[in-house]
């Protein structure tokens, strides 16, 4: 390719050059380096939440749910944002909330996607009955509001992570589906997977090899997205009590088991914020996601809103 | 046939028919229910008369199509049954009709979504506009920024925030949204007026992202580059071609807000105490009270489907390629 370092260009030493085939590698950064501010205050605030999450029990000065005979301390040098109301560390538990919230999330997701964009690349292959039935179900699945099928379902399964991760993976899998069988069904009509077909592949190697690669982006993007979502509606039925159960510490509850503290804003600003330091702590998450996925799909195209 | 008078029956019939499928689906989830749950709800002691009598009432005793009619014959006249809660090992039952639980509530609830949508959706709709027909100037970019920022903030955020500031800080509002019938307008305008802006700030910002992506859409389409090329002023192109074509995704905006504003409420209100039918769910689910749930489903599953319904109908008979059959 060219040589953009050099200040002076020559056309001649250009057609004279060999093409040279940039590593994966070197065009990473070089569209890292193209990013913008946003995008780049995305992707440091994503690290910096990923090695707290991994590296919890080295940062956190505190168990998890080590309980201190103090409850509601002020913030201090020993507790750096104070304690809960039974006298547990918030520092520690909000660096244990990354964990705990984000982990589970993020298996949320993967879970939604195994299952929606599977099924959905059967019913985009398979055609026919397949696919009627299929989009049939996910149609009347969406037709009811996730977080009201959610709370439904958590009310007769009752409240625990694995039910909490089972329950949302599965509605949120309708979503995956529409779109991953959208973009799939404009890709399955291609000849190279006539080709493959007639060569006598597999459904699963056709998934796999001809199909997938091609709509990898706008499922990359939506990857983000979805990860917003359902981080958003744990933290929300972990807010209403019914996500993650206690002594686990979680970001939803923890707003609302400290939620009496605000109305002492007059007299201890600090105790105040408490509550909304992990609050703050999802909004900043789904914020940085947000960006990261703008620029992803404003780079890759086809899905590019307005513009 | 007119094929807009086609169009619209054929939506409504498939808007019936997913109604159906959704109160089978909130039927069948008690279905799944653990074989034990009688003695979950009437306690450990329970004696095996009151158990069978409870499995009776429940028509549990029967194939599960006929106790389905029966529900949703119930249903559609106004019954949801009785709330498992009240009801004591001994026999004694004390439990309420889940309609008395929920009508004073659902009464509550409409208001509050109502008092939000009057402010909400015309503000959205204004700047949404605005800045889809200015784009990207300083305007744009304010309220582009602004919005996407309140919508990645959980409610809980915006809610607790406003609390911070309005009731707590500068204490004007009242923290907690406790209406009661007897109250007059005013005060119980007062009292909603924090869960509302809760409410208003994160539906505006939807709605306002939703319009300004739709009307740019709209300002893209070659009949309207066409239009201008004609030489026809700016108000021309906006009253006559752009606006018939409006409708449909303006009106599709405003009901999937809507119906993010039924879902939206739970939240809201449970964070200001606020007595309405997504606080009674949330309670019921805490304490696994199914004819509660169930009725609480059906009633926000049917809203959302019937918005929908709604907005697609609105934006058939609005649609004017449809109105010049050839």
């Amino acid at each position: 390719m060219t040589n953009t370092t050099d200040e002076t260009y020559s056309a001649a030493a250009e057609v004279a050059q060999v093409r040279v085939r940039r590593t994966w590698r070197e065009r990473a950064w070089l569209s890292l380096k193209k990013a913008p501010p946003t995008a780049w205050f995305g992707m440091v605030v994503i690290a910096i939440y990923l090695v707290v999450a991994i590296l919890a029990p080295l940062i956190a000065p505190y168990g998890e749910a080590q309980v201190f005979p103090a409850p509601y301390a002020p913030w201090s040098a020993e507790h750096l944002f104070g304690t809960d109301q039974i006298g547990r560390d918030i520092f520690s538990r909000l660096i244990y909330g990354a964990r705990n919230t984000i982990g589970i999330a993020l298996a949320t997701t993967l879970l939604a996607f195994t299952i929606g964009g599977g099924l959905a690349l059967a019913a985009a292959i398979l055609r026919g009955w397949t696919d009627q039935i299929l989009s049939r179900i996910v149609d009347v699945l969406m037709a009811i509001p996730s977080l009201i099928f959610a709370l439904m379902l958590l009310s007769i399964f009752g409240a625990s992570v694995v039910s909490l991760i089972l329950i949302i993976a599965v509605l949120d899998s309708t979503r995956v589906f529409r779109l991953t069988r959208a973009v799939a069904m404009n890709v399955v009509v291609m000849e190279y997977v006539e080709a493959a077909r007639l060569r006598g592949e597999g459904t699963g190697w056709i998934m796999r090899r001809e199909i997938l690669p091609n709509i990898l982006p706008p499922l990359v993007a939506e990857f983000g997205l979805r990860f917003c979502f359902v981080f958003l509606t744990v933290a929300a039925l972990s807010f209403l009590g019914l996500g993650i159960q206690p002594p686990t510490a979680d970001w939803g509850s923890m707003v609302r088991e400290n939620a009496s503290l605000i109305q002492f804003a007059q007299y201890d600003l600090k105790a105040a914020l408490t509550p909304l330091l992990p609050a703050a702590a999802i909004a900043l998450l789904t914020v940085a996601v947000n960006f990261v996925v703008d620029w992803f799909l404003y780079k890759t195209s086809g899905l590019r809103d307005e513009r | 046939m007119h094929p807009v008078l086609k169009t619209v029956l054929a939506r409504l019939g498939l808007g019936l028919m997913t109604l159906f499928f959704v109160s089978v689906v909130i039927f069948l989830s008690i279905e799944m229910l653990p074989g034990d749950f009688t003695q979950a709800v009437l306690g450990q002691a329970a004696t095996e008369e009151t158990v069978t009598a409870f499995r009776r009432e429940l028509g549990l005793d029967q194939p599960a199509i006929t106790r389905y009619f029966d529900w949703i014959g119930g249903v559609a006249t106004g019954d949801f049954g009785t709330s498992f809660s009240g009801r004591a090992a001994s026999g004694v039952d004390r439990s309420r009709p889940v309609v008395a639980l929920i009508g004073p509530r659902l009464e509550n609830t409409l208001f509050l979504a109502g008092m939000t949508a009057v402010i909400a959706v015309p503000l959205a709709l204004f700047l949404g506009i605005t800045a889809a027909l200015w784009r990207n100037s300083i305007y744009d970019r304010i309220v582009s920024s602004t919005t996407l920022t309140t919508i990645s903030f959980p409610e809980f955020f915006v809610a607790y925030l406003l609390i911070l500031f309005f009731a707590s800080l500068w204490p004007v509002f009242p923290s907690l949204a406790n209406v009661s019938p007897q109250m007059d307008l005013w005060e119980r305008v007062y009292r909603c007026i924090l869960p509302s802006a809760t409410l208003m700030l994160v539906i505006v910002a939807h709605m306002m992202r939703m319009t300004r992506a739709a009307i740019i859409n709209l300002l893209a389409q070659p009949y309207i580059e066409m239009a201008r090329l004609k030489g026809l002023p700016a108000r021309t192109v906006i009253l006559r071609h752009a606006l018939p074509n409006a409708w449909a995704p303006i009106v599709n905006v405003i009901a999937f807000n809507l119906a993010y504003l039924v879902v939206g409420v739970v939240v809201v209100e449970v964070v200001f105490v606020y007595p309405g039918i997504g606080q009674l769910m949330v309670d019921a689910v805490t304490t696994r009270d199914i004819p509660v749930v169930q009725a609480c489903a059906l009633i926000f599953a049917a809203t959302y489907i019937l918005l929908n319904l709604f907005a697609d109908i609105i934006s058939i008979i609005t649609n004017p390629r449809l109105l010049h059959p050839r």
